[in-house]
């Protein structure tokens, strides 16, 4: 067993008045039993709260708490999962529940960057194990025999003449217990909730169709708003003509707001239509006449391309990442291979577009909705409405979708503000054609790719970024293949437009990993060798600047051990302390990047896979996951066609294989679909594709068959909404050369094998 | 505005709309039937699938003026006890992730079985390509229809 102090945060175990406070702000029940029928034949009459995260009814009833918000990477299942394997509860006597924002009682409510399971996997521990100590202490009380002496087993208390107690006998005494200062954790190998399928807790309600989701959110006088902002970037409200929209039957109001935008101190202005229905606000919004005006430059992606071109052949003063000396290699080499890599702008397009619930009243603002963020954006409410923190509450819904669109919360704060303008609660809902053209896009993104190849080696490596708005995050430049190249240059370049961009799914390295994926896939073809057998000698390379590298972080570590200081600033200090060491290895483990590999090359028949099957490899570390992946493509009637993508995923600890498996597959399907297909240009400012018309989107005919394998280790998890994404377009793109000898500097590669192929 | 009288789920409604209002918002908002979710609003992301006659249709370009004579039946109707073959599939195969386009997969599907009950991979991917799963969970949508297939 792990022996884990809990001075970790210790007010997420302060006791709180009642589970309930905070969840009762809308008109239906936001509970989701695991034992529906047991709940009917005996309700519970008393709810004891041991801590934050978790209530016992004396019923046996345990209700778990599930703070992070849930986009459809399953956290609202798998979260109490890890708090009930350390309370050791049988999983049929749980319901979970969505906590509201309450940063007094949990840490980081954020859904972003593969990291809620990562992140919360120490407290989540701790929840349940204290609670199971209390139980324990309670129960020794009663019995009173030693601590040491019982044992738990599915929610029963189990002392040395094999007399029971169930969790619910003790409860009562348990909750006015102090937190234990020291709890033990299972050893993983004892298991038995964590690593079984378990159901989304959500399902039964997803497929009866029960209000779930920010846009179900019925309040008694809520009244539906929609806001018309600019048709195209740089453009500004002139003025409006409402008269029509008036006579729309069920508009209610009429008017402008000013409301921010992703970036700091930039404002829109919108006309917002508040309605009795949905389809009058929208009726009404269509019957709006606006004239608007130019603010600033209107661009087009023509311009975003040649802009980023020549960016590209400018080099900055400070490289990102700068290891030996790249420009020496480049000069004595035999040869030099440059390839410049293409992506567009992408919009998120959540099937549930951007929506939120707000009744701003002089003295509070309750708000309800899908956000990623909740935190963060209670600060941008009290912001923008003036109106301290305390007094604004966010209860969290269901998501269609995340993607990082809803890590910014503009939709919220235009919900408050027209809530405030209208006297009224209301719940404001973007058509599709608002959240596709006023979105935070993937940013246009070139790469520039250059190595040096002496003596049949690659010498040199340089990386150059040239970006619209934001380079990569300062993390990236370590991915592999840093550290596995001793001549290594990364260097960043941007253009400032006035088009917002923001966070999308596995931001950068959604399109890194195919650009350096594909060219490392042709320096392969270049030096003669198979492409995961090149790969497998840079690793070997990597690890040897690893165990170097790692010998004086180690030492550097456990100095960190032996100061004085709270675990808190310990564990701060050496966060800092790694991330100053992979900047001189690379951020991950050359065994486990060696690990996903084999693994892929093995169930995927890499290059035995048949006749008329064309294989493309793709390995890539991000959001602290490995994996690889091996794309079957076959030529049907003349074109090339994605069968199958085969997996391999090192992510720890895989606490719900159900889930994990289908958010590995999601993520490929969705890699694949933006590689293909996904394209968003403008003209003059005006987004190209407003709808699900113009935009593609892969659909069930064109998505591959997916096989994912895990790697089995007991390491502590990490996250999986993000890292099966990244390798994706490379495995494709890849795949795709092998069957047509075509290769694919552009995304989206459909409408370029259009032209290519005929 | 006007009345129209609806058979929605096997309940005759009465509702007092603009005669152009799609159903889709008079079962969201007027029936607070939020089971059939907005998408697109054009008809091109399924989200909106419900049954006229037992025949899917995308509820957000069916104007309420089409349906008074008709039997609509959306997912909260679906089954009397949420136990349709296909609800009892996607229990089986965990299929949703963020789960928003799940009851228009599962009516349009829904429609599919009744008409064909053994459908080919090729018929149920040409049946359910109208529907967009913003998540992926295409291959978890084929399986639990071919394993509700087999029910039938």
């Amino acid at each position: 067993m792990t022996t884990f102090k809990t001075t970790y945060n210790r007010r997420s175990f302060l006791k709180v008045s009642a589970v309930s406070s905070g969840g009762l702000l809308l008109g239906f029940n936001w509970l989701v039993s695991c034992t529906t029928d047991k709940q009917q034949i005996n309700p519970p009459s008393e709810w004891f709260n041991i801590n934050s995260y978790l209530s016992i009814a004396d019923n046996g009833q345990i209700t778990i708490m599930s703070p992070n918000p849930e986009i459809g990477q399953n956290v609202k299942t798998s979260f109490p999962m890890v708090v009930a394997e350390e309370l050791d509860a049988d999983w049929s006597s749980i319901i979970v529940k969505q906590a509201p924002l309450n940063t007094d009682w949990f840490q980081r409510q954020v859904a972003g960057g593969s990291q809620s399971l990562r992140q919360g996997w120490d407290g989540l521990r701790m929840a349940g194990a204290t609670a199971r100590q209390m139980l324990m202490m309670a129960a020794a009380k009663r019995w009173n025999v030693d601590l040491s002496t019982l044992k738990t087993d599915a929610g029963m208390i189990i002392n040395a003449n094999g007399d029971k107690l169930s969790y619910a006998d003790v409860a009562a005494e348990a909750a006015k217990l102090e937190a234990p200062t020291e709890v033990k954790l299972k050893d993983p190998e004892d298991y038995k909730i964590i690593g079984k399928s378990t159901a989304n807790v959500d399902l039964d309600n997803i497929i009866t169709g029960k209000p779930l989701y920010g846009i179900d959110t019925k309040v008694e006088g809520m009244q539906y708003a929609a806001a018309q902002g600019p048709p195209a970037f740089g453009q500004k409200l002139k003025s409006f003509d409402d008269s029509a929209a008036r006579q729309v039957k069920g508009v209610s109001n009429v008017f402008k707001i000013r409301v921010p935008l992703k970036e700091e101190g930039r404002f829109v202005d919108k006309v917002v239509v508040v309605a009795s229905s949905t389809w009058a606000a929208f009726k009404g919004k269509k019957a709006l006449k606006i004239e608007w005006e130019k603010e600033s430059a209107v661009e087009s992606s023509d311009f975003h391309t040649q802009t980023l071109k020549a960016l590209l052949n400018k080099k900055p003063e400070a490289p990102v990442r700068n290891d030996g000396n790249v420009d020496a290699r480049f000069a004595e080499a035999d040869e030099v291979v440059e390839r410049v890599y293409e992506s567009p702008f992408l919009p998120h397009n959540c099937l549930e577009p951007m929506n939120f619930f707000a009744n701003v009243t002089a003295d509070k603002a309750e708000l309800s909705g899908p956000v990623q963020t909740p935190e963060w954006t209670r600060s941008r409410l009290s912001e923008s409405l003036g109106m301290d923190e305390k007094n604004i509450s966010i209860d969290l819904t269901r998501m269609g979708g995340g993607f990082g669109r809803r890590l910014y919360g503009d939709f919220a704060v235009e919900a408050a503000e027209i809530s405030k303008i209208a006297k009224s609660p209301i719940q404001l809902l973007f058509t599709r054609e608002d959240d596709m053209t006023a979105g935070t896009y993937r940013p246009a993104i070139l790469y520039k790719i250059k190595a040096a190849i002496k003596d049949k080696k690659i010498t040199a490596y340089h990386l150059a970024e040239a970006a619209v708005n934001s380079n990569m995050y300062y993390i990236i430049p370590n991915n592999y293949p840093a550290g596995a190249i001793s001549d290594y240059r990364v260097d960043n370049v941007k253009y400032d437009s006035n088009i917002t961009t923001g966070a999308w799914r596995a931001p950068y390295s959604n399109f890194l990993a195919s650009a350096e994926q594909a060219f490392f896939d042709e320096l392969a073809e270049k030096l003669g060798v198979d492409v995961i057998d090149l790969h497998l000698q840079l690793l070997e390379e990597s690890k040897k600047t690893y165990v170097a590298v790692k010998r004086e972080e180690d030492e550097a570590m456990s100095m960190v051990d032996k100061k004085t200081g709270t675990e808190e600033e310990k564990k701060q200090e050496k966060e800092q302390l790694q991330q100053s060491f992979e900047s001189k290895r690379g951020n991950y483990v050359p065994d486990k990047m060696i690990g996903v590999i084999k693994l892929v090359a093995e169930k995927a028949n890499w290059k035995k896979a048949g006749a008329g099957v064309f294989q493309g490899f793709c390995v890539y570390y991000s959001h602290n996951t490995y994996v690889a992946e091996i794309a079957d493509v076959m030529m049907e009637a003349g074109k090339p066609v994605v069968k199958k993508v085969t997996v391999a995923v090192d992510c720890g600890i895989v606490v719900n294989p159900v889930a994990a498996e289908s958010m590995a597959k999601g993520g490929v399907v969705d890699g694949v679909g933006h590689a293909m297909y996904g394209d968003f240009a403008f003209v003059d400012g005006v987004p190209q594709a407003s709808n699900f018309d113009k935009f593609r989107l892969i659909r069930t005919s064109e998505a591959p068959k997916v096989d994912v394998h895990f790697v089995k280790n007991f390491d502590s998890p990490t996250g999986l909404g993000e890292p099966t994404l990244p390798p994706a377009g490379g495995a494709v793109a890849n795949a795709i050369y092998a069957a047509t000898g075509k290769r694919l500097y552009k995304q989206p590669y459909a409408p370029l094998l259009e032209k290519v192929l005929g | 505005m006007a009345t129209f009288n609806l058979s929605v789920n096997g309940k005759n409604m009465t509702v007092d709309v603009d005669s152009d209002t799609p159903l889709l918002w008079v079962l969201r908002d007027e029936l607070n039937l939020v089971g059939t979710k907005y998408g697109c609003g054009i008809g091109q992301c399924g989200a909106c699938t419900i049954h006229l006659d037992g025949t899917a249709v995308r509820s957000c370009l069916t104007p309420i003026s089409a349906a008074p004579d008709k039997k609509i039946t959306t997912i909260e109707g679906l089954s009397a006890e949420a136990d349709h073959v296909l609800q009892q599939a996607w229990r089986e195969h965990d299929v949703p992730q963020c789960g928003y386009c799940q009851a228009g997969q599962i009516m349009n599907a829904a429609s599919l079985l009744a008409q064909n009950p053994k459908p080919s991979d090729a018929e149920i991917e040409a049946a359910m390509n109208g529907n967009i799963c913003r998540c992926g969970t295409y291959n978890q949508i084929k399986a639990a229809i071919k394993t509700a297939s087999q029910h039938l």
